[in-house]
């Protein structure tokens, strides 16, 4: 039976980003990462629409975490103190195309540490592994904005993604991201106004919108996923009506919230399946969720859940390839 | 999609005779199109212009249920292709399959685990829906058999998996009373599969390979006399299949093209159950009425589960918690007393970092009519005098002997107010609740 066309003339699109700078571009990277470019909502339209395939980063964290589950530590239990020697675990175990550190210690209550801790483990980092870097500070304004613009020089060239800047504090790491060539991560709470706000003042600064990937902020399965997952399907549908400052990349933190979550690291829970297999899980589903909603880069941690997740997108995205 | 005016003044007699209080024909279609007016106040219209009004006007895709008693399930209904656009409807039937290969006591532990996988999740009971036999032996027999033990051991709703006509009329005659879905009936066995579904009054799956099969075959069905048709494409592969799914749900809906304006089964039998997991929540998303997997892991269940909840939560009604002191651990007389806003997200947060700190404590909930702290307090729904009567009408001062309460940071504001309303002594605690581990066992120890 002929079937009528569903047509979608959209005006706009995803923006592609390229990570990481490779020594043709004055860089140190071996591989690139390109996001972004969608023409389409996830699965609309044909499979040519779908832009290009969403990555996962993983997440290594700059000093060693002090409240991982037992569950989570166990993959990184030799390499939890190194952040290169995890980095490198991380990459050739697991194959991580990214890496995120995450520089947990440098807050005020987790351990305080200061500038020169931040850029020796960013230089460490970098000569371990030879993929793009997210650099991502640890949320309290005051100290990111005296430790992350040194961790910005110590990358210089990199094209490293650095964030994140928020509505009220965004100026001085903005203006070093856009001086030391990299990308820029804009964050906003689950708020799709304030979102467009941070881009339109990243961009009065001068930081080009192509070097922008934003952060809606990320809920976590049975957490609030449900925010998340509507903001990120009227992000794309916004960009896909041509609105410049929200045809950014997306990118989520699924690790950290996922692993907050009870169900993820309750040790002893009667009828829900054993810790081991739980927090993975979580990890995976929250992952695989978001992605029906349009992300195109997704922060993880457990190396079970990354490996369902890489499996899941490599069927539905690399498939028709 | 509604009929225009225009649509609507072609199906009128055209005489412009006033009967129905309208100047013109064409005034009393476009006011038909508007709702303001009903088809009946014209006396002249053919009945092939009635059928075809109260055609466009039903729901462009059918409500199906199967099952009987409480364990009936309803799918179906939906009206949007984005949740935010309004809401998803009907929450997806989660579902394990059962092979009639097992026997005896191996077949009876395979439908007692899926009966088993039932939860409660933020105070709702959420679990397995379905259970679907499939018909792996071959044997009519020994499927009508199985289908005969699922139905004495299981409430569940049933489906009923095969492609034999012969083992479907066998098992779907067992038991019909339970209203099993037939799955399912392709393009070559669309005549009898209906007769099946028909004589036992049963709702059936159509399966096809191309969205334009499916179309066809659905319409066969339809003409056989089955309404209750339930769509399955059985694509080349999971992305295939994703797109498949989004393109049948736009003509369903958008193009109110009726032979495919209904629900979708999605059957994941390949990988572990995590790669299981993975995919069905990505056909949870993508427009599946129902799923069935072929596992029955409790944590693999638990997530999915959790999935189908929040994509079907309503966005906009923000989800409440009830107001009243809710206990962390085994909290006592010394324990300390917190309090949040009812705002569902909210109450949870806080309370998983209270449970992370591993210090037994009261979480005092207000009533803010669902909205966050920050915005309760702008909308003056938290505020000293909103804490004090709660903290009142729940007794908190008959359950701890102290009287200190730790407030959000966001409000540190309302201390003074809250001393004198209460007077209780105030500590501000952090601004993120993430920090509540710590500041806990910084204040409390």
């Amino acid at each position: 039976m002929p079937v009528p066309q569903v047509v979608e003339s959209f005006a706009g699109s995803v923006n592609r980003v390229t990570l990481g700078a490779t020594k043709d571009d004055g860089g140190t990277r071996n591989s690139t990462v390109t996001v972004g470019g969608a023409k389409n909502v996830v699965y609309g339209g044909s499979a040519e629409d779908a832009g290009e395939t969403p990555v996962v980063a993983m997440d290594v964290l700059d000093s060693k975490p002090t409240d991982w589950p037992d569950a989570l530590i166990e993959p990184y239990k030799d390499v939890i103190d190194s952040p290169a020697d995890w980095a490198k675990k991380c990459v050739e175990e697991f194959g991580a195309e990214m890496i995120c550190i995450k520089f947990e210690g440098i807050h005020p209550d987790k351990g305080d540490k200061d500038a020169d801790h931040a850029v020796k483990v960013t230089e460490d980092v970098l000569k371990a592994v030879a993929v793009p870097l997210v650099l991502w500070g640890c949320g309290n304004d005051e100290k990111d904005n005296q430790v992350m613009p040194k961790v910005s020089g110590a990358a210089k060239g990199e094209k490293c993604l650095i964030g994140a800047v928020t509505e009220d504090n965004y100026k001085s790491l903005t203006a070093i991201a856009l001086a030391d060539g990299h990308f820029l991560i804009t964050q906003a709470p689950l708020d799709i106004n304030i979102a467009k706000q941070v881009n339109i003042l990243a961009s009065d600064m001068g930081f080009p919108l192509e070097r922008i990937v934003t952060f809606q902020s990320t809920g976590a399965l049975g957490y609030g996923i449900e925010y998340a997952y509507s903001i990120q399907e009227r992000q794309r549908l916004a960009a896909l009506a041509g609105d410049k400052m929200m045809a950014m990349p997306a990118i989520c933190d699924v690790g950290y919230e996922a692993w907050r979550a009870k169900e993820a690291k309750l040790e002893d829970a009667p009828g829900w399946g054993g810790a081991a297999d739980r927090g993975p899980m979580w990890e995976t589903a929250t992952a695989t969720c978001l992605l029906q909603a349009g992300v195109d880069i997704i922060r993880m941690r457990h190396p079970r859940a990354v490996a369902t997740v890489k499996n899941f997108i490599d069927q539905v995205w690399k498939s028709n390839s | 999609m509604a009929l225009t005016g225009l649509d609507i003044f072609k199906l009128l007699p055209k005489t412009n005779c006033k009967k129905c209080g309208m100047p013109t024909c064409l005034a009393f279609a476009m006011a038909l199109a508007q709702k303001r007016a009903k088809l009946d106040d014209c006396p002249d219209v053919s009945q092939e212009a009635k059928d075809k009004l109260a055609a466009a006007a039903a729901p462009p895709m059918q409500k199906v249920v199967f099952g009987t008693g409480d364990a009936q399930v309803q799918i179906g209904q939906e009206t949007v292709l984005f949740r935010h656009e309004e809401k998803f409807h009907s929450p997806t039937v989660l579902g394990a399959s059962v092979s009639d290969k097992l026997a005896g006591d191996e077949l009876l532990d395979r439908i007692k685990a899926v009966n088993a996988l039932q939860f409660e999740r933020v105070g709702m009971k959420i679990g397995a829906r379905a259970v679907a036999l499939v018909n792996d032996s071959g044997s009519a027999e020994t499927f009508a058999k199985a289908a005969a033990t699922v139905k004495g051991n299981s409430e569940l709703a049933m489906i009923l998996v095969t492609q034999s006509t012969e083992a479907m009329a066998a098992a779907a005659a067992q038991v019909k009373d339970g209203m099993p879905l037939l799955a399912n009936a392709t393009l070559e066995t669309a005549d009898e599969m209906a007769k099946i579904a028909k004589a036992n009054g049963c709702p059936l799956v159509a399966s096809a390979e191309s969205i334009e099969d499916l179309a066809d075959l659905s319409e066969k069905i339809k003409a056989a006399g089955v309404e209750n048709i339930v769509l399955e494409l059985k694509s080349s592969g999971l992305n295939e299949k994703l797109f498949d799914h989004s393109r049948v749900r736009a003509l369903g809906l958008r193009k109110v093209f009726r032979p495919l304006g209904y629900p979708i089964i999605s059957f994941v039998t390949e990988g572990d159950a995590d790669a299981q997991a993975a995919s069905a929540i990505s056909l949870i998303c993508k427009y599946s009425g129902v799923v069935i997997v072929d596992m029955v892991e409790p944590y693999a269940f638990l997530a999915m589960l959790t999935a189908v909840m929040n994509v079907f939560t309503d966005p906009q009604k923000p989800v409440q918690v009830e107001p009243k002191v809710y206990s962390i651990g085994e909290p006592d007389e010394n324990s300390p007393v917190m309090f949040t806003t009812n705002f569902s997200l909210t109450y949870y947060t806080v309370e998983s970092d209270v449970e992370a700190s591993r210090i037994p404590s009261y979480i005092i909930v207000v009533d803010t009519e669902g909205t966050s702290v920050l915005t309760a307090y702008s909308g003056d729904k938290l505020n000293e005098k909103t804490v004090a009567d709660a903290m009142a009408k729940f007794g908190i001062e008959n359950m701890v002997k102290h009287r200190k309460l730790i407030i959000p940071g966001y409000v540190a504001v309302m201390s003074g107010k809250l001393e004198e309303a209460t007077n209780w002594e105030v500590m501000v605690g952090p601004r993120e609740c993430s920090m509540l581990p710590k500041y806990l066992q910084e204040v409390w120890n």
